[in-house]
């Protein structure tokens, strides 16, 4: 009976601590809104981290980029053989890359670069007391570290996805029309048939939140640090797990709202 | 003027100050001394609102900053510097722009001028031909000395110091001391210290403190201090072993 009663015990406090956290992200989000409209803006700063999020994930997104969209395409291709709808590799290609894995590639290994630098970063910051430093020099933190951080994700996550979609695609031709022998007029124009602006726009609107998530748990788990080296190492497994499977989840509503 | 008042804090189960009443006058040096672990250096971030006290109030120039928001919480602390335990320097900027940070966020001077204020304070602290390099690259006792420099750099009128000369050596010692005096004098500054070093108490301090168990249990001039009869005191000042405080 005991037993039973520390089990529920337990699993109510999981929740509990789960929204409360839910509920501390949300006042992060809020106050970096608050911020980040209230002059001046660092420049140099946001700056600096869209190089960080943006020039320097561009090699990843572009080989994660060509690979999805090269292995689509031998994917597809088998498939549509059985129809005779060759062609259609093309465009399948196209969709999947702007509507889904462009984004959601992207931002996963976004996360897995900038995210976790983000919370090591800060959880560093946090545990040899410059953050501290920040407030007594009258700095306010989020400003002077998340809001950067956080429109460098926003601004940058939807710029890789364009590189993503393109070097999707363009893996997709090459697989598709040199290697297996699809015609290539009927490739190209199955795309431009197929593929309209909107699913580009969508497509980058995820992206755009993806962003916005990834930089938000970063910030998050590495501001709120606790325990040292330790606590680092932890803040950083946390906000990659926490914001991949809040990218993923997202996703889905994001999708069912936006098709 | 700084007011302490009946300041209670705990971690947990652990109570680490239990009622700390303390005036810290100004334009005067006020040390506070006390065992390590005692509660010192969680005492100074309550004066700058760094920690909140779970109960009393913390008075800056007639205001409890205790209650304040975090607006007019910045605006009392740009009257403060602060020098940490471990210096807490920007460890992604190098030394010059350490130590032009206050003073690139709070005031509208020229990059040249704020560059000759560095180097001026970075001299005051014993130190040349160190602004290129990052904290990573400096000795412990280098990066307090930057931090130092940083703390005064706006010529704040309330600076904190937590211990500004654990482990320099003897001849820096009483060079940071002589800095410290100095800057006090001159600015007509409000100071506290926390210092375990003995000779550094009696030559810094105009009034000392001694915090112990969670409490203040002596406080007065130098004099007063080396006249006390408190076993305590006696036993902390002489370093021995012998007496009411527990080491092992
Ligand atoms: N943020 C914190 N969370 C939990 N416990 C803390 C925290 N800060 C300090 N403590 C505890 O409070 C006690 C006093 O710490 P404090 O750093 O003030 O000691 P101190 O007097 O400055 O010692 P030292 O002379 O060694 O620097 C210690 O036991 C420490 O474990
Ligand atoms: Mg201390």
């Amino acid at each position: 009976m005991n037993k039973i009663a520390a089990t529920i015990d337990n699993f109510g406090r999981a929740i509990l601590d789960n929204i409360e956290e839910m509920g501390r992200i949300l006042i992060l989000f809020l106050s970096v809104l608050m911020w980040m409209v209230r002059p001046p803006l660092k420049l140099r700063l946001i700056f600096r981290q869209m190089e960080f999020v943006g020039v320097k994930s561009i090699f990843v997104v572009v080989l994660t980029g060509t690979f999805t969209g090269m292995v689509m395409a031998l994917q597809g291709y088998y498939g549509f053989k059985m129809f005779n709808a060759e062609s259609l590799v093309g465009s399948t290609v196209a969709l999947g890359m702007t509507r889904e894995l462009g984004p959601v590639l992207t931002a996963l290994m976004v996360t897995a670069r900038a995210g976790s630098a983000m919370a090591a970063e800060l959880g560093t910051m946090r545990v040899t007391e410059q953050i501290d430093a920040l407030y007594v020099m009258a700095t306010n933190p989020v400003k002077h570290l998340i809001v950067p951080r956080v429109i460098a994700g926003v601004v940058m996550l939807p710029l890789l996805t364009v590189v993503a979609d393109f070097m999707g695609i363009l893996g997709g031709y090459f697989v598709g029309v040199p290697i297996l022998g699809i015609n290539s007029g009927a490739f190209v124009n199955n795309i431009t048939k197929m593929v309209d602006l909107g699913d580009i726009y969508h497509g980058l609107t995820k992206a755009a939140f993806f962003g916005l998530i990834l930089s938000v748990v970063g910030c998050h788990k590495g501001f709120n640090t606790t325990g040292g080296a330790e606590g680092v190492g932890r803040a950083t497994t946390e906000a990659v797990v926490l914001a991949s499977v809040s990218i993923l989840i997202s996703d889905y509503f994001l999708t069912a709202i936006m098709f | 003027m700084i007011k302490l008042v009946d300041i209670h804090k705990s971690f947990g189960r652990q109570k680490v100050l239990d009622g700390v009443n303390l005036e810290i006058e100004d334009g005067k040096t006020t040390v506070i001394i006390g065992g390590s672990g005692g509660g010192k250096s969680v005492l100074l971030k309550h004066i700058i609102g760094l920690l909140k006290p779970d109960s009393g109030q913390v008075i800056v120039d007639d205001v409890d900053i205790v209650s304040l928001n975090d607006r007019d919480l910045n605006e009392i602390r740009k009257k403060f510097g602060m020098l940490f335990q471990d210096a807490a320097l920007f460890d992604s900027m190098n030394v010059l722009e350490n130590v032009a940070f206050p003073l690139k966020e709070h005031t509208r001077k020229k990059e040249k001028e704020i560059r000759e204020i560095v180097e001026e304070r970075l001299r005051a602290v014993g130190l040349t031909g160190v602004e290129d390099k990052m904290p990573s690259e400096l000795s412990g006792g280098m990066r307090k000395r930057v931090g130092l420099a940083r703390a005064i750099a706006m010529h704040p009128q309330i600076v904190l110091f937590d211990e500004p000369t654990t482990g320099l050596d003897p001849v820096m010692t009483e060079a940071i001391n002589e800095l410290i005096i100095e800057t006090q004098k001159i600015f007509d500054l409000t100071c506290v210290v926390i210092s375990h070093d003995v000779q550094s108490i009696f030559t810094v301090g105009h009034k000392i403190a001694m915090l112990y168990e969670g409490k203040i249990i002596e406080y007065g001039t130098p004099e007063k201090i080396k006249m006390s009869s408190n076993p305590v005191l006696r036993q902390f000042l002489s370093g021995s072993l012998e007496g009411p405080i527990n080491v092992i």
